[in-house]
């Protein structure tokens, strides 16, 4: 392995899965600082369990992951995680301010006190995000797009190196889709972070990502955008045969007759 | 005038001084349980300790102990269940009331007074004695000082239980620990109300105050201040009109989170309108 401060994360022989059975095995990659990752496949590819193994939720079943320069341990502070599912909105009635105070350093222990540095910090990511405009407002009150915004300053809290962020797109209209990713990509300028994003269709990514992270058939495969999403790279992945059609600078993954990315996204809720 | 030939009496003292005990403890501890979704837990907690309280007759302790002890182990295995508890409502649902038959067993093979099942049942603020005042203002700071602990963890994990675990809480640690405190306001709150009025005061407060407020600290401190004045206005409604405290309170809680409700209708219609 070759650790270097530029390479973030680093797998060898990776494989991760559930109770001893994998999900994916032998992933290689090295992924550098500042570099922006679209991370692709159909349902139950593996997408989750790889930001799992990431987070250190879950052991490697074998092989090794190095993420900035150690093994990956709970509470990394420099890791920002943006989960796909939110187990339940509180009943409790509060701001987006309110929640990310909680947010912020919130596996300290003693009284969620106030404080200077705190409300510098929220105010910090709250224009990282651009929603101070609707930050004191209940958020239960927020729509989609501006709750995945709220929650994108929460992961941003305590200046992360590295973002994982889990679908974020999923059930966001096209253009809010398209707001929210040139918001990240010039939070990604601002910062240099790296950033892992999840998502069903490649389109809306094409424009901000340096490179393709491929899951399928318990494989994973990375490289650009043109050297992953061919033809002839999916169709070794998948073992099956597919095509990519390019047709107004979107591309359209077909497998079966039926464009296999971009649909799965509308009917996954 | 006002009459306040209340505070002449050493057991109307000591009800008040009680009553605000298990009142702050009910109102902070209150506004975690309203946050975590654990209402069902709570109201669980309190028949179960009825089992407690009527076993420890049995056994000439007195109820208060034998609910502590009872509803301590409850909570830890609840906690135990971690975020799994909000869709165990069946098992606890089971075990509660089980623990309420085993109740009224004890209370049978107990062949002393029979009013006792009463006083467990629905409160006997009136009886607690200087012993019970010390006990119960011991627990309450205890619980207090845990909770100042873990406040700003049990807040961050209660809220966003996916973040938190990401950033090193362990969920089941924290739940256990938090339902223990819990178990011990359901204990105090019961010697106010009884077993089966614990649901008026550990929720009740917090479940008016989270819907007038946004933020998390004036959430906590209106759910205490409401639980405080309505065991307050509770104990004096009984002494002027003779009905009883249990009574009172769950009629001033349910009176308050009407007119609350009637805000929150208002309001919708008035947003609506603005669309």
């Amino acid at each position: 392995m070759i650790q270097s401060e530029n390479n973030v994360i680093i797998t060898e022989n990776l494989s991760i899965g559930f109770n001893h059975h994998p999900i994916v095995s032998n992933i290689n990659l090295t992924i550098h600082k500042g570099e922006f990752i679209g991370i692709l496949g159909p349902n139950g590819s593996g997408k989750s369990t790889f930001f799992k193994a990431l987070l250190g939720f879950i052991k490697p079943l074998s092989g090794k992951i190095l993420i900035l320069g150690s093994t990956p341990q709970h509470g990394h502070s420099h890791i920002g995680y943006m989960p796909q599912m939110r187990s339940q909105m509180s009943i409790a009635n509060l701001t987006a301010r309110s929640i990310l105070e909680a947010s912020c350093k919130g596996s300290c222990y003693g009284l969620p006190l106030p404080s200077k540095s705190k409300n510098l910090e929220i105010e910090k990511v709250l224009e990282l995000v651009k929603a101070i405009d609707y930050a004191d407002r209940s958020f239960r009150q927020l729509s989609g797009g501006e709750r995945q915004r709220i929650y994108l300053a929460q992961a941003l809290l305590d200046s992360p190196e590295i973002l994982l962020l889990d679908e974020p797109l999923s059930n966001l209209d096209p253009n809010i889709q398209e707001i929210f990713i040139n918001l990240l990509a010039d939070i990604q300028n601002n910062l240099n972070v790296t950033i892992l994003f999840t998502a069903h269709d490649p389109n809306p990514l094409l424009r901000v990502m340096n490179r393709v992270l491929f899951f399928a058939r318990g494989k994973a495969v990375i490289g650009s955008v043109n050297e992953i999403i061919t033809s002839a790279t999916l169709s070794s992945l998948y073992e099956t045969k597919i095509e990519v059609i390019h047709l107004n600078q979107r591309l359209y993954v077909i497998g079966d007759g039926q464009n296999i990315l971009g649909e799965v996204a509308h009917h996954h809720d | 005038m006002i009459d306040l030939s209340i505070f002449n009496y050493d057991f109307m003292q000591n009800a008040i001084i009680a009553g605000t005990f298990a009142a702050i403890l009910a109102g902070a501890v209150g506004y975690f349980v309203i946050i975590r979704n654990l209402s069902f837990a709570a109201h669980a907690l309190g028949h179960i300790g009825f089992a407690g309280a009527s076993g420890a007759l049995l056994i000439a302790l007195s109820p208060i102990t034998g609910q502590f002890i009872f509803t301590v182990f409850a909570a830890i295995g609840m906690g135990a269940l971690g975020e799994r508890i909000s869709k165990s409502d069946m098992i606890i649902g089971i075990v509660l009331s089980f623990c309420l038959g085993l109740g009224s067993l004890f209370l049978h093979l107990y062949n002393g007074y029979a009013g006792q099942a009463t006083i467990i049942l629905f409160g006997n603020l009136l009886g607690v004695s200087s012993h019970d005042l010390h006990i119960m203002f011991w627990l309450m700071i205890l619980s207090l000082l845990s909770l100042t602990l873990i406040a700003k963890r049990l807040l961050f994990a209660s809220l966003e239980p996916e973040l938190a675990e990401a950033k090193g809480i362990s969920l089941v640690w924290l739940s256990i620990f938090f339902m223990i405190i819990m178990a011990i306001a359901v204990t105090l709150a019961s010697q106010v109300v009884g077993v089966i009025l614990v649901f008026t005061l550990v929720i009740g407060p917090a479940a008016i105050a989270v819907q007038w407020t946004h933020h998390f600290w004036s959430g906590i401190c209106l759910s205490m201040l409401l639980a405080i004045f309505i065991v307050w206005i509770g104990i004096s409604l009984s002494y002027v009109t003779d009905w009883p405290i249990s009574f009172w309170i769950s009629a001033l809680v349910f009176a308050i989170y009407l007119l609350t409700s009637l805000k929150n209708i208002q309001f919708f219609r008035v947003s609506n309108s603005d669309k």
